[in-house]
């Protein structure tokens, strides 16, 4: 079991600012009890990645309204360099088909998409935590 | 502002209609513990309308006719039997070729104007040589400078179709393509349309627009903008005053209702204390919204904003011109409604919505495409789209008889109630010093927030039934796969190429001169600085530049994030 909260970056990378997604999700995992760093939209991937280690988070999880999520390989290929490989990243919004299957093998844990309710994304989420806490090289608890 | 009649009783004392007492005994009977049936706004909804409701005793201070004061049932004597609606679809993608070809099909299809969707690294205010190259031209067409607005438009006449630029402040695009007229030999005079992203309080409000100017510098844009065209492109709407975003973001249909007609007033207020004569700009007003599923309560929703706006403009500005009075809206069915599962359903969606909105009284109409929700729509789908708003004028007879709800019992009562509700957000609007202020301080963001949080909540008990998502799944069905379309990476290296070329072969030191031109005027009182970015996009200045260099002068915003 894992001992303080489950600790979860939420946001958005690229260029679309829509966020009434990634609010709700926010407020949700909230609701459920886990630690939610929120960030405003249009962080680059370097952000993302300093984020991720500044606030030793578990799991990140990026939403994207238009085409942002096609900034998500290079951004699991970011992290991976900066021996972030235990942190789960999750991707939340309008995916295409085809392009589902380029996130899970670059490393995506999985990808929600519009109507996933809002329990079973924090049910995930949390289990990606306890996963990640598992694998992180180190802990600091 | 006169208060509108709330529903009330109309017998005299002590005179109930026995029938109506059987009725109510009788429904009681069948309905012993319903649930309170209650709209998006909030409205508590009866079963029944009667004239307890609402009778025609005050016809006309409540409806009156097409085209007249209150304006309730129309802004134009015929309304729809004169005139349908312009059927209006975004189109962009790709590189400009690729939106030439797309708009000459569309044209083809019968199409009568048209929306130019840029690409979001032109909504971030960047060029396309400033942007992860993955994303270019993925959801909207990448345009950067004069030659790229001549390219989308080549072959098309541009002093026959009207265009909808989605371009926020300081409308770079609209600049480019009064570049394409002069180059053309087309008089400014012959070019008409819409400056459809013009107003910056939604985009603060919905989607964080602080980062191509901070809002002080979108508020002096705007009123320059405006005084611009007024004067110079009198056939163009420089502002579309912007229900869409906020519903789209959370709002109820009267919020959204209620802060666009409060974010009118402030624009409307701005241009008056920079001297603008409320007679000539307030006809070139036009708004645009978003048409929910929630069918009665989108129409009342319209009726009622019709209504209070013909008085604003009217009573409070005292404006004479009648066509000043007249609430001329584009609308858009709602993405939010559509959902992944069973994508096709979204077609049956999107007719209820549309048809909300053209009994509602619309001008302008755009139908979401039902894969929407999948990717940007493909080429099938968006003809789908067209065709239900062709069936709908064509075939369904909703054209027929103008403001056909009109004297409905529930639809005149629940617009009276929408009426009140849309004046009682308003009222907290104003009480916080306007929308320019409301939107400072966060107050809109966080009631549209709490909004959208509490239509989730619904979703998730399961309170508001959303078709194959948490009611009538089908196991086993899979949304079709989407003929996913992306733009052709060879194209978009050749755009770069091209980009770079044209920033090369430009008279650099002119189009300096130009840049400082932006400069000189964002610091004077006295110059326009619209004028100024015209200028500067005819004499070869990037999009990027422009907003750059005005970025340097006006600031940017810090993004207001209201968890």
């Amino acid at each position: 079991m894992m001992q303080t909260p489950p600790r979860v970056l939420v946001t958005k990378i690229g260029l679309d600012g829509h966020d009434r997604g990634s609010r709700l999700v926010a407020a949700a995992l909230r609701d459920a009890g886990m630690e939610v760093i929120y960030t405003p939209p249009w962080q680059d991937v370097e952000d993302v990645v300093r984020l991720a280690q500044d606030e030793d988070v578990d799991v990140v999880g990026i939403s994207s309204l238009a085409t942002d999520h096609l900034l998500v390989p290079g951004l699991m290929v970011a992290l991976k360099r900066a021996h972030l490989d235990h942190v789960g990243v999750v991707v939340g919004g309008i995916v295409p088909h085809d392009e589902e299957a380029l996130l899970i093998a670059a490393g995506v844990s999985r990808v929600f998409h519009p109507g996933s309710p809002m329990e079973e994304i924090a049910r995930e989420v949390s289990q990606l935590a306890a996963n990640a806490r598992q694998q992180a090289p180190e802990l600091l608890d | 502002m006169a208060k509108s009649n709330t529903p009330r009783k109309l017998e005299p004392d002590g005179q109930q209609d026995p029938d109506r007492e059987r009725w109510q005994r009788d429904y009681q009977a069948q309905l012993p513990a319903e649930t309170p049936v209650v709209n998006r706004s909030g409205i508590r909804i009866n079963p029944l309308y009667d004239e307890t409701n609402w009778s025609g005793t005050r016809y006309t201070q409540q409806l009156g006719y097409p085209g007249q004061i209150p304006m309730t049932r129309g802004i134009y004597p015929s309304m729809h039997r004169g005139q349908t609606w312009s059927q209006r679809q975004l189109i962009g993608f790709g590189v400009p070729s690729d939106y030439n070809a797309r708009l000459h099909k569309l044209l083809e299809s019968g199409v009568s104007a048209v929306s130019l969707i840029p690409c979001n690294s032109v909504y971030r205010g960047f060029d396309a040589d400033q942007v992860p190259r993955e994303l270019l031209g993925t959801c909207g067409v990448v345009l950067n400078t004069v030659d790229d607005m001549d390219a989308c438009f080549s072959g098309v006449d541009i002093a026959q179709l009207s265009t909808a630029q989605n371009d926020p402040s300081p409308f770079t695009l609209l600049a480019l393509l009064l570049a394409v007229a002069k180059r053309r030999g087309i008089p400014w005079t012959r070019i008409t349309g819409t400056s459809n992203q013009s107003d910056y309080i939604s985009h603060y409000v919905a989607n964080h627009m602080f980062f191509r100017l901070a809002l002080p510098g979108a508020r002096r844009m705007l009123v320059d903008h405006i005084a611009f065209t007024l004067e110079q492109v009198p056939g163009w709407n420089p502002l579309s005053i912007v229900g869409q975003h906020m519903q789209q973001a959370g709002a109820t249909p009267a919020e959204a209702m209620a802060f666009t007609l409060c974010t009118a007033i402030q624009y409307a207020q701005d241009c008056i204390d920079r001297g603008l004569d409320p007679e000539l700009f307030f006809p070139r007003f036009t708004f645009f919204f978003d048409i929910s599923i929630s069918l009665f309560e989108e129409i009342a929703k319209f009726r009622a904003g019709r209504r209070i706006w013909a008085s604003i403009v009217r009573d409070t500005f005292g404006v004479k011109n009648p066509k000043a009075w007249r609430f001329k809206f584009h609308a858009q069915t709602s993405g939010v409604d559509l959902t992944r599962q069973q994508p096709l359903n979204n077609i049956s969606r999107v007719t209820a919505q549309a048809i909300a909105g053209i009994l509602g009284g619309l001008q302008s109409l755009h139908t979401d495409a039902y894969d929407e929700v999948l990717c940007v729509p493909t080429e099938d789908a968006a003809r789908i789209a067209i065709n239900t708003q062709n069936i709908l004028r064509e075939e369904a007879h909703l054209t027929d008889v103008i403001d056909p709800l009109g004297g409905s019992y529930y639809v005149e009562a629940l617009t009276d109630q929408m009426e009140d509700k849309i004046r009682e957000v308003m009222d907290t609007v104003e009480s916080a010093g306007g929308m320019y202020k409301a939107v400072q301080e966060g107050i809109v963001q966080t009631r549209i927030g709490e909004s959208a949080l509490g239509f989730q909540r619904s979703l998730d008990t399961g309170e508001q039934t959303l078709v194959g998502v948490n009611a009538y799944e089908s196991e086993g069905v899979e949304p079709p796969v989407a003929v996913l379309e992306r733009p052709n990476k060879e194209s978009v290296t050749q755009y770069l190429e091209g980009l770079d070329t044209y920033k090369q072969s430009r008279d650099t030191p002119a189009v300096a001169r130009t840049l400082d031109g932006l400069a000189t005027a964002a610091n004077s009182e006295r110059q326009n600085v619209y004028a100024a970015v015209v200028t500067a996009a005819t004499a070869g200045a990037t999009h990027g530049e422009i907003v750059a260099r005005l970025r340097e002068e006006f600031g940017t915003g810090d993004p207001l994030i209201v968890p």
